[in-house]
């Protein structure tokens, strides 16, 4: 099942956790907040791709699936 | 005339009326006052009840309204959206016209309130819904609030509505009529746009599935309901049918509201303006659609057309009918430069790519507005533009940087004149209107 990656940007507050995790999909911007590559995660990265989800502190970063 | 609520119960109701040719449809065709009860019944008849749901989608479908309030998106989709969620629904007219170089709407509300009323009355019956509110600004419009409240008890003692309507003040700021912002407010919260899903249609006013639509929109329903979807056709575009008020602003600081059919070329608003080919006339450029539009050079604006087919080429919309002339006399950029710092007082602040963004980008646009800028200042604003684009919760930091990037493009020779310790403008007379509780900046207290 294709999977995308979606922030919240209101509840984002630039902790950068989820671009220290997966760095590979996941970049800061000049503010510290993320610049989330949009296209699908792939297969193998979507073990870590759940780990930043459930690490991120205000729990705005979010694996949606892509119908 | 006498009135019984649920006039004749017919499916397809045949005007009381011929229906009127040409042009204004939705204004009196004296505007010095509004128009009551009695002409509007005399003119328009009674509302035409379908006593059935979801019928006025369908004409709306055949008629190809657009939603007037900027996104142009199909009115009868929202309908049926609305009646297809859970739940019972709740009807919602749009007027607050946070745009302050937009005043048709206010226009509209002053002058035909009766058309915008039968118009909620029919979406909420199309809908289903057993409630509805009109939700304005209170301060800019005491007066038009004191007649709507008037004209709504006069329409509920005729027993012509059969929803009740209740008024709903809309704070004074830029961004309180996006759909989110405006059912935070209605839920007693603040003016703030919410991240979506869920979507307003889905989950909206105490937690309904809320039909949410612009009062010109609503007034064009009213109309389409009476004389059908081949009379709204007989004027606008075969993409994007009907007529549209526009608020003109001429460069000569004079402001009109107009109805124009949709498609109508813009040098016919802006003769003066443009002279003969949009280099004789008295403006340097146009803006078209509001804070969230497009600067146009005004010679290229003078070979365009008001509707989105029209405008796409020169990369604009008609948002909610802005054109505003700029005059020869004034620095494209400085104007910029003003509206830009309004925007970003005006972002709520949720989301960090714009709350960083945008005062940024104001403080850039001021320096190219000034003598000789620093070449790295434009690049800067540039790159700023790309990381506020797409990334907040509504489309505020998306809007303002369109603004911006036309004026960078649009102003070019300007800028490159500034760079040169230049600038061509003779007037430093703010021309863009902004409220007028617009906060003091940049004041030197040393």
């Amino acid at each position: 099942m294709k999977k995308q990656l979606r922030v919240n940007p209101i509840e984002c507050s630039g902790h950068g956790a989820c671009a220290e995790l997966l760095p590979e999909m996941i970049s800061l911007d000049e503010w510290g907040y993320p610049l989330i590559d949009p296209r699908p995660v792939p297969p193998a990265l979507q073990r870590r791709a759940r780990r930043a989800v459930s690490n991120c502190p205000v729990l705005a970063l979010h694996l949606n699936r892509l119908s | 005339m006498p009135m019984r609520r649920g006039e004749p119960a017919s499916t397809r109701p045949t005007p009381l009326r011929p229906a009127p040719d040409g042009l204004p449809r939705l204004l009196p065709a004296d505007t010095r006052a509004p128009q009551g009860l009695r002409e509007h019944l005399a003119r328009h008849g009674f509302v035409p009840y379908r006593d059935a749901r979801l019928q006025l989608a369908a004409d709306l479908r055949a008629a190809g309204l657009t939603g007037r309030g900027g996104a142009s998106f199909p009115a009868y989709r929202k309908l049926e959206a609305v009646a297809g969620a859970r739940g019972r629904p709740f009807v919602v007219a749009n007027g607050a016209e946070g745009e302050p170089a937009s005043s048709k709407d206010a226009s509209l509300l002053w002058l035909a309130p009766h058309l915008v009323l039968d118009g909620i009355q029919l979406a909420a019956e199309a809908v289903g819904a057993q409630e509805a509110c009109l939700y304005l600004h209170d301060g800019q419009g005491d007066q038009i609030a004191a007649s709507l409240r008037r004209v709504l008890t006069e329409r509920w003692l005729a027993r012509i509505d059969r929803v009740p309507v209740r008024l709903a003040g809309a704070p004074p700021r830029f961004l309180a009529g996006q759909e989110t912002a405006l059912v935070n407010v209605l839920n007693g919260g603040l003016a703030l746009p919410s991240f979506t899903p869920p979507r307003v249609f889905e989950r909206g006013v105490g937690g309904a599935p809320t039909l949410i639509q612009n009062v010109e929109t609503l007034a064009h329903m009213a109309l389409i309901a009476r004389y059908g979807a081949g009379w709204f056709r007989q004027v606008g575009t075969r993409a994007e049918p009907g007529s549209m008020l526009a608020t003109i602003r001429h460069a000569d600081g004079m402001v009109r509201i107009v109805e124009a059919a949709v498609g109508t070329p813009l040098r016919d608003f802006l003769e003066a303006d443009f002279g003969t080919d949009g280099t004789h006339g008295t403006a340097q450029a146009v803006l078209a659609g509001g804070y969230h539009g497009t600067w146009l050079p005004a010679r290229d604006a003078a070979r365009l057309t008001l509707d989105n087919a029209g405008l796409r080429a020169a990369g604009a919309s008609v948002g909610a009918g802005v054109l505003a002339a700029l005059p020869a006399s004034s620095c494209g950029l400085a104007e910029t430069a003003r509206v830009v710092r309004y925007l970003a007082l005006e972002s709520a602040g949720q989301c960090g790519p714009c709350l960083n963004g945008l005062p940024r980008i104001a403080d850039g646009l001021a320096v190219l507005a000034g003598p000789r800028p620093g070449a790295r200042v434009r690049a800067d604003i540039e790159r700023w533009a790309g990381l506020v684009s797409g990334r907040g919760a509504c489309h505020h930091p998306d809007g303002s940087v369109r603004f911006v990037r036309s004026a960078l493009t649009v102003f070019a020779a300007e800028l490159r004149r500034h760079e040169r310790g230049v600038c061509s403008a003779s007037s430093r007379q703010p021309f863009l209107p902004l409220p007028a509780d617009e906060p003091a900046r940049d004041e030197d207290w040393s």
